[in-house]
């Protein structure tokens, strides 16, 4: 059910023969699937909203997929915030992406916008008496890490994030989808454009919701199609409440999914299919590995004529595919897709055999858990104390969740208070950055090597 | 010093530098309701890797992942004890 370019997602929903047996659920709300295909949670403002650059900023998972069904084809553009940008980036992401309306639940945002519309959400939807104008083909803008620190925001269309979905089959019964992402990002929304698509139901988790609560959530719902990031997976695997969750087909992606994470879901889910999916915020949907192995088929290089190509250039995996991101905001973040129409990943891959492996990315990004982490940023932080002279920050491979951030300082001259100025610095990084950014450990080192060029030799991460 | 004494202290010292508070831990503790998360446990396998020598979670040949403090201590114990012998 691939859509036309102009069919919007509210309209995909009403044309569902299944619709009436459709759900949602929130953290406490079942919300039937044609309620919201047929209402509104805009408090009557979803006719002034037409036309709009909406800034999406919610802090429930639940109210997000609901606005983006009702706005793709409405708005503009929508904005989508994930949960854990700074209230101070969004003025800077406002202005960036010509913001004219703000769309929220809860709290108003800390935002002062002149002539901007603020709309905040509320349940339960309220039925629509006339169908909205929905023929807008809506730019979905979606924010991926900045190597200073401030996100870049990518713009996608419906059309290219749904490219990978591949029709329901009416024969299958309905999927469950459920997901541990949160669907303000890539991976989530992903699975949430899934469920809506493929004719069905998701349960959604809570802002900040156990691991243990939510299996027991997906167990209660009949949860069948489950995906996560391999530290997500994780996590499951040591819950005594991945008991309580039968799923028919199991996901993972956002990391390197590595043989003993792929081994223990085969031990723990017998007989349940296994895949691990490719995917960037930029490139989109790359591809998808489904033979339980580590690392994917050298053989998917030669793919020729479908809907992605891949190719390795300088031990870098390039894409090509019409499901990548259109642009940046703003344009000032440079090209992102090259002249003959390849989008370099970032991500250094290794051929051993006939397979190729994930080894990591360039420029030393660390993949904590599924998010991005720029060893500048929090070199700058380490770098702001005193008597730092220079510091490198480098992943650690972890099982736990891929990998955890390490620092390596120099200091300007030999100092007896070396313990003094760790707990400084770890000070300093608690109150500037996100916990999984901060530095696990400190190591004092006499000196950093450097490039010929002057620069910090950063292996591959 | 026991293994179990090394990854008790190992929690403890973990706990308290991310400001976790940490449940009583005895074996039958699950460790996703011990109070530490996900980030907590790759710092504690990351330590105790550099004091121990071994990551049972990269070597072991068990595919199952540790659900209470007790597999949490029988994990390394095990992946010790294969260490020596080989």
């Amino acid at each position: 059910m691939s859509p036309p370019e102009q069919s919007s997602l509210r309209r995909i929903l009403q044309a569902s023969p299944r619709l009436a047996a459709r759900r949602l659920w929130g953290g406490d709300e079942r919300l039937p699937l044609a309620e919201i295909a047929g209402g509104s949670c805009l408090g009557g403002h979803l006719e002034q909203l037409a036309g709009r650059s909406v800034l999406l900023r919610t802090g429930d998972p639940l109210f997000a997929a609901l606005a983006l069904i009702e706005l793709d084809g409405v708005a503009r553009r929508i904005v989508l915030c994930p949960p854990d940008l700074a209230d101070a980036d969004l003025p800077l992401a406002a202005e960036t992406a010509g913001i004219d309306a703000v769309v929220f639940d809860g709290a108003l945002p800390p935002l002062r916008l002149t002539d901007a519309l603020f709309v905040a959400m509320h349940l339960p939807p309220a039925p629509l008496t006339a169908a909205p104008r929905a023929e807008l083909a809506t730019e979905w803008v979606m924010f991926t890490s900045g190597t200073s620190g401030v996100p870049k925001m990518v713009i996608h269309g419906l059309r290219g994030l749904t490219g990978a979905i591949k029709p329901a089959d009416p024969d299958d019964p309905p999927p469950v989808w459920g997901t541990f992402y949160d669907i303000r990002r890539y991976g989530g929304l992903q699975i949430l454009l899934r469920a809506l698509l493929g004719e069905g139901s998701m349960v959604l988790a809570r802002p900040g919701e156990p691991v243990a609560d939510l299996l027991a959530r997906l167990g209660r719902h009949g949860v069948t199609h489950l995906t996560g990031t391999p530290s997500h997976w994780r996590r499951v695997l040591m819950s005594p409440a991945a008991r309580l969750i039968a799923p028919k087909y199991i996901r993972l992606s956002g990391e390197i999914a590595d043989q003993a994470v792929l081994d223990s879901l085969k031990g723990s889910f017998p007989g349940v299919p296994i895949g691990h999916a490719y995917a960037s915020t930029e490139a989109g949907v790359g591809f998808e590995v489904n033979d339980g192995l580590e690392g994917f088929p050298a053989a998917f290089l030669e793919r020729r004529g479908g809907e992605v190509e891949m190719r390795v250039m300088d031990g870098a995996l390039q894409l090509r595919s019409a499901r990548t991101a259109s642009a940046y905001v703003g344009g000032g973040a440079g090209p992102l897709i090259g002249d003959d129409g390849f989008v370099d990943t970032g991500d250094m891959v290794e051929r051993r055999g006939d397979r190729y492996h994930f080894v990591g990315r360039r420029n030393g990004v660390i993949n904590v858990g599924g998010l991005k982490v720029h060893p500048e940023e929090i070199e700058a932080v380490i770098n702001r104390h005193p008597a730092v002279r220079m510091s490198l920050v480098r992943g650690r491979r972890s099982p736990i969740t891929g990998a955890i951030v390490v620092a390596e300082v120099v200091l300007n001259q030999p100092c007896d208070a070396e313990a003094a100025v760790k707990d400084e610095i770890i000070a300093a990084c608690r109150r500037h950055l996100a916990p999984f950014k901060i530095p696990t450990s400190i190591r004092m080192a006499p000196a950093l090597a450097m490039t010929a060029g002057g620069k910090l030799e950063r292996a591959v991460a | 010093m026991t293994v179990r004494s090394l990854i008790l202290e190992k929690f403890q010292s973990v706990a308290a530098a991310q400001s976790k508070p940490l449940a009583p831990l005895a074996d039958e503790t699950v460790l996703l309701e011990s109070g530490l998360d996900s980030l907590c446990f790759a710092i504690i396998v990351a330590t105790l890797e550099d004091d121990l020598g071994v990551d049972p979670f990269t070597t072991a040949e068990d595919v199952y992942f540790p659900v209470t403090f007790g597999d949490f201590v029988a994990f390394y114990d095990n992946a010790l004890k294969a260490d020596v012998a080989a």
